[in-house]
């Protein structure tokens, strides 16, 4: 870890100008990522803004019915907030699929969306190649080991995932994040703040950096009732996704109002299936056209050596986590 | 490398388990400045712990190659050594530790975890993986369990942790402590302090309300009903290479059901 000078702050306006003309500096929040990053010499600050005493650490209601979630409330509290519980569950249940306990009371919602890929090639600065760390040395995954890596989205220069479990049920939810740079305030929505790698996998979101997130917002949801987050690992807990499935229904007696689904640990963002919801709208909900759903979730996808098993895996995880939401299992 | 074994097969076996990873903790810790700046003692001054960490700290240099000891504070993988050799930012603390208010000057990199085994001299936390993968390091900051080796001492000022140091009431062990003896909630014993203070912290979030990725319903609110499955998963943030799951699972069990009947009997 190289040294840095550390600075707490107190309001958003102090955190922005903060790092505003400052090459070197982060934010840190519950630091459950940077600092494991920082120790390994892949995150290099000289500077660290403790941001963790902004008031944003709420969790309330919106006007409109929907629930604002504070950027700096911690993981662990947000899962239990009865407007988390009761009205987005499939958001507490990602939540609380996370990380452990400890890192849960550690780590807070803005931080969620800005972690860093798990790859082993971008943990550890021992492999000469990763374009994430090292932009232009190359993707030691594409020919390497690959099995924890994507299946849908991936590029050439990275096939990296993104690791939250969280925004994968923000993705399916049709969150937004509330963000505030220099020049004021802008709203993104969730499926837009994490981007594809391409040519620039070292961008991992649309956050620019001089932009601090206030707020996650989620809108009034109609599928409390039918929803369910599946996680599949290699361990029962405390592991990282292979393939996450957030599915969540609105129905109408038997047929499918609307629907939602959202993968994690496929791609380099939550990977939102807005044609398998199209399918699933307007029918009646069976095992035929759940199938068909799962199917399209994964067009286009491309296996690599050892992640193949991937493919098959979000079908059927996506199968099942659409029949434990419409209470069919 | 051999004076590690060696001192290990002269203690007991309690000490010999302790000692071993413990060592290996040191061993990616101490700084070539600490090992350099500590006074020259008599053998018979020196303590196990000591012993180990030098003995560590020797072997370890030369088994891993001096860069590695250059690389002081925060392990790291020994590739920016230059870097590490820039002037380090000193800041002075105030923690609230076991109840002491404690005022340090730490090195804006020294991990919470760090600064209380290294400056405190309070070695019941452990470092296991230093990476927030394991649970040893597991002490409670306002109430809270967390992994004290990704949490920088520098962002604690103002609170207050309590380490597995601080649970007990003079001679009277926490009643976590004394089911994790009563059921054989160990072997090695170096997750232990990390477990305990999780089972701690624990009990009292199911008794707030908290749920867990196995809980049922998460649209009930109200105390969480702790079954086997609720207790293994909320304790699977320590991970115990021995494998005393069950004897900590047991142990867990039996302070839960004991705070069930001391509730049932209060009327509640």
């Amino acid at each position: 870890m190289i040294p840095f000078e550390y600075q707490r702050v107190d309001q958003p306006e102090a955190a922005v100008n903060a790092v505003a003309n400052s090459q070197n500096t982060k934010f840190l929040a519950g630091g459950t990522n940077l600092i494991d990053l920082m120790k390994n010499n892949v995150e290099r600050p000289t500077r660290l803004v403790d941001i963790t005493h902004l008031p944003l650490g709420r969790i309330e209601d919106l006007p409109d019915g929907g629930v604002r979630l504070g950027a700096l409330a911690r993981n662990s509290d947000t899962a239990n907030h009865p407007l988390v519980r009761q009205k987005y569950p499939l958001l507490a249940q990602a939540l609380l699929a996370g990380a452990s306990p400890q890192l849960r009371n550690m780590a807070t919602n803005g931080g969620n969306l800005l972690q860093r890929t798990r790859c082993y090639y971008f943990m550890e600065p021992g492999f000469a190649q990763c374009n994430k760390r090292a932009p232009g040395s190359g993707c030691g995954a594409l020919e390497g080991i690959n099995r924890i890596h994507a299946i849908l989205g991936a590029s050439k220069e990275c096939i990296a995932t993104h690791p939250s479990d969280m925004c994968v049920a923000l993705a399916a939810l049709d969150a937004s994040v509330r963000l505030r740079g220099p020049k004021g305030e802008r709203s993104m929505a969730m499926t837009d703040f994490h981007r594809l790698p391409g040519k620039t996998p070292e961008v991992d979101t649309n956050l620019h950096p001089d932009e601090l997130i206030l707020s996650i917002d989620l809108p009034a949801s109609p599928y409390a009732a039918h929803s369910h987050y599946l996680k599949i690992r290699d361990r029962a807990s405390y592991a990282f996704a292979l393939v996450s499935v957030a599915a969540a229904l609105e129905m109408d007696g038997q047929q499918v109002r609307s629907a939602r689904i959202a993968l994690g640990g496929v791609a380099h963002k939550p990977w939102r299936a807005q044609e398998a919801e199209k399918t699933l709208v307007g029918k009646p909900l069976s095992a035929d056209v759940i199938e068909t759903a799962a199917k399209q979730t994964v067009v286009g996808a491309k296996g690599y050596q050892y992640n193949n098993f991937k493919i098959e895996m979000a079908i059927q995880g996506v199968v099942r986590a659409l029949k434990m939401a419409g209470g069919m299992v | 490398m051999n004076l590690t074994s060696k001192t290990n097969t002269q203690n007991n076996r309690g000490e010999h388990c302790d000692g071993q990873p413990e060592a290996r903790g040191e061993t990616a810790l101490a700084s070539q400045d600490d090992f350099a700046s500590r006074p020259s003692k008599s053998r018979e001054d020196i303590t196990r712990r000591e012993f180990v960490v030098t003995a560590g700290v020797i072997g370890g240099g030369l088994a891993l190659g001096l860069p590695h000891l250059a690389s002081s504070v925060g392990g790291g993988s020994g590739l920016a050594i230059a870097e590490e050799s820039a002037p380090a930012h000193v800041m002075n603390v105030q923690l609230r530790i076991n109840g002491n208010m404690q005022s340090l000057s730490l090195d804006s990199r020294v991990t919470l975890l760090d600064a209380l085994r290294e400056h405190l001299k309070l070695t019941g936390s452990k470092k296991g993986c230093d990476h927030g993968q394991c649970g040893a390091c597991t002490v409670l900051v306002n109430g809270r369990r967390i992994n004290s080796c990704l949490s920088l001492a520098v962002a604690h000022q103002g609170d207050e942790v309590v380490t597995v140091e601080g649970l007990a009431r003079g001679e009277d062990l926490h009643p976590v402590q004394t089911a994790f003896i009563e059921h054989d909630g160990l072997q090695c014993g170096y997750c232990t302090p990390g477990q305990i203070c999780s089972a701690v912290a624990m009990l009292d979030e199911a008794k707030n309300g908290a749920a867990s990725f196995v809980t049922a319903d998460l649209a009930k609110i109200g105390p969480a009903k702790l079954d086997d499955d609720e207790i293994r998963e909320r304790m699977s943030g320590n991970i115990c290479r021995c494998g005393a799951y069950p004897g900590i699972l047991a142990a867990v069990r039996s302070v839960y059901k004991d705070g069930e009947k001391a509730e049932m009997r209060s009327g509640s």
